[in-house]
């Protein structure tokens, strides 16, 4: 007789987690058409639609891009504080405070040109994100109070903040009742790329990709920051800055949050009203998970998950299948990949019992 | 203030600290074993549909009720295959788990925003009913909020005088020494995830079926969050679990008597209490303890020795 154990591997397989998030794909989609048939809907038509409105037309990838642009800078920045053991889970606290700076610097200075208004607006976004980020980092530091609750916590503040400034002070009174701020100024709009409908937070997604990838590569405090991430007592024990790590991480995890919720605000509906908030910040920590944490993955996962996206709002539209069936695919992507990284770590051989 | 305001105001206050109750002891239990799970928002959230729907369609609350538990079981039970078999990272699984539990609820759920169900309607308890005051408060709720306060005892009693309560704890703070006394480490984790999926699912149910008798998307409204909190702030014991709960209870019910009498506040102001009062009392609970409560094991998993 022989029996099944496992056993570690020395080195994990590179090209296996690529398959595992595949296997984790296919699967999920299979569970989803099998969803859609209890249903009652035609099951494979359905997978069809989806992927016909991610990728079937030039408008639809554009949307893809678009959509795939806050969920990569809020991911981005999810992937450092979780590369320090820090789990920020306020990406989507962090984006409401950004566009809130971004939207106060815009409702404030309506009448000044783009290329002062906007710089202003990255500032303030930078500050509301940062900042944002600040707090739980300081909590955790100071008065050991764990850091997912609190930027869970964070995340509840700042939407019913938001609601609070929309519904309040600073709604529009042209806008007969509807929740929402004055339509942004011409200068307080990011504008497009060309012909195109993307705007040019794509572009800000790759300086800010290659800028993180350079840090974590490259400079003195991102060897740091792997080393502190992968080993806390040895963090003590070499004297590394770990409270100034924690804290620079978290100020600009916030603070690329913070750009998201700009870009949506200002690019995507030119103006701030309570359907900004759609989880873009729970999306990016399955895309920070899904590309294992490192910057170039996350564009391709933040594109994937752009495109389910873009593909559920197809079928809702076509099958009249509810919004909320994107969020199930997600949670059970990561799921299966959590699950499937055991045959990245672990191999498995026959033995003869001893 | 005079008792015309206060009495039903903390009456309401049990009714809204319940669920939480309910969640709170069901992660104690399953933090006690080492794992850590984060899920338990979307446990709560699918029990409640669940035991919705078993309403709707049996009219038998209480059947309704047990069906929700054993649907956060099942629910909990992916956390238990991920990361007790898979060995995956618990704080994500946990994530995950929230993220598809939410989604599975909105997603079945929408078709029924708005409609009813029969749940549980208060009743009083013959004779203690009628003390000025307390009776009210404590003896005219409905049996889940009985059900919730009895599981307190019981849980301490699981957990600190049953000899399986003891190796769950054992299993919780050494597992290598657990293993080694002869405990399956695997299966006392499997009971602690599925209990305390049972225990989140049954908060659900409350809220579905006794707090409302109505379904909205989003019925659980980070309630499952509050509960992870607590269970810290109860330092993991099932006692303080029932202080922390009522008084979440009753900032919910003030807050909402506030918004009902109508100040000038904003809506989204008072909504905000409760959020600022979980950090607040996660900051005081963890500042004030000088060595950790927790499991010493807790969120770690046992790899499988070659």
């Amino acid at each position: 007789m022989f029996t099944l154990s496992a056993y570690k591997r020395q080195e994990p397989r590179p090209w296996s987690s690529c398959l595992i998030v595949c296997a984790a794909v296919v699967l999920s989609l299979a569970v989803s058409a099998l969803m859609l048939r209890l249903q009652g809907k035609p099951a494979l038509h359905g997978i069809e639609l989806l992927f016909q409105g991610a990728l079937g037309s030039r408008w639809s990838i554009e949307d893809c891009l678009i959509k795939a642009i806050p969920i990569f800078l809020c991911s981005l920045g999810v992937a450092i504080a979780f590369r320090l053991q820090i789990w920020n889970i306020g990406a989507e606290g962090q984006f409401a405070l950004g566009a809130i700076g971004a939207t106060w610097a815009a409702l404030t200075f309506p009448d000044q040109p783009g290329y002062i208004l906007l710089p202003l607006m990255f500032g303030m976004a930078f500050l509301g994100g940062g900042l944002w980020g600040l707090i739980p980092a300081l909590l955790k530091l100071r008065m050991r109070a764990n850091e997912i609750i609190v930027t869970l916590m964070l995340n509840y503040i700042a939407i019913l903040f938001l609601d609070y400034l929309i519904y309040g002070r600073w709604k529009d009174p042209g806008s007969f009742g509807f929740p929402m701020t004055k339509a942004f100024s011409v200068g307080a709009i990011v504008p497009k790329i060309g012909a195109t409908e993307v705007n040019w937070g794509l572009v800000l997604c790759l300086v800010s990709g290659v800028v993180m990838w350079v840090f974590l590569r490259f400079t003195r405090m991102g060897y740091e920051l792997k080393v502190a991430g992968e080993n806390l007592n040895a963090t003590r024990y070499a004297g590394l800055p770990y409270e100034k790590l924690v804290c620079l991480v978290m100020i600009f995890s916030g603070a690329l949050a913070g750009w998201a919720g700009l870009i949506e605000a200002s690019a995507t509906i030119n103006r701030l009203q309570p359907s900004i908030m759609v989880g873009y910040g729970y999306t990016a920590i399955v895309v920070a998970w899904l590309a294992r944490l490192n910057p170039l993955t996350i564009g391709i996962a933040s594109f994937l998950l752009a495109a389910l996206r873009v593909g559920v709002e197809n079928l809702q539209l076509e099958l009249q299948v509810p919004a909320a069936f994107g969020g199930i695919m997600e949670g059970m992507i990561l799921l299966t990949v959590l699950a499937g990284s055991f045959f990245n770590e672990f191999g498995f051989r026959f033995r003869r019992p001893s | 203030m005079n008792t015309e305001l206060i009495v039903p105001l903390l009456a309401a206050a049990i009714q809204s600290g319940t669920p939480i109750l309910y969640a709170t002891l069901g992660e104690i239990l399953t933090e006690k074993s080492g794992v850590l799970n984060l899920g338990v928002e979307g446990m709560m959230i699918t029990g409640a549909l669940a035991a919705f729907i078993t309403a709707q369609a049996t009219g038998h609350p209480l059947l309704a009720f047990l069906v929700a538990g054993l649907i956060g079981a099942a629910i909990g039970a992916i956390h238990a295959i991920v990361c007790l078999w898979f060995l995956g990272n618990q704080v994500v699984s946990g994530l995950a788990l929230t993220i598809f539990g939410l989604g599975l609820a909105d997603y079945l759920g929408t078709p029924l925003i708005g409609q009813t169900a029969p749940g549980f309607n208060k009743l009083a308890v013959p004779l203690l009913h009628a003390i000025p005051g307390l009776g009210p408060i404590l003896f005219q709720q409905d049996i889940l909020v009985y059900g919730a306060i009895l599981m307190v005892p019981l849980l301490w009693l699981f957990l600190d005088k049953c000899r399986w309560g003891l190796n769950l704890r054992a299993v919780g703070e050494h597992p290598e020494a657990a293993a080694a006394a002869g405990i399956s480490v695997l299966r006392y984790r499997w009971i602690g995830i599925l209990g305390g999926g049972c225990l989140a699912g049954f908060g659900g149910a409350y809220l579905s079926l006794a707090y409302t008798h109505l379904w909205t998307n989003g019925l659980s409204a980070g309630r499952g969050w509050i509960a992870v909190a607590l269970v810290i702030f109860a330092f993991w014991r099932p006692g303080r679990a029932l202080l922390g709960a009522y008084l979440f209870g009753g900032v919910m019910a003030f807050q909402l008597r506030l918004q009902a009498v109508g100040t000038h506040l904003p809506s989204s102001l008072l909504l905000m209490l409760p959020y600022l009062l979980t950090v607040a009392v996660l900051v005081f609970s963890s500042w004030k303890s000088k060595q950790a409560a927790a499991p010493a094991a807790l969120g770690v998993n046992m790899e499988p020795n070659d």
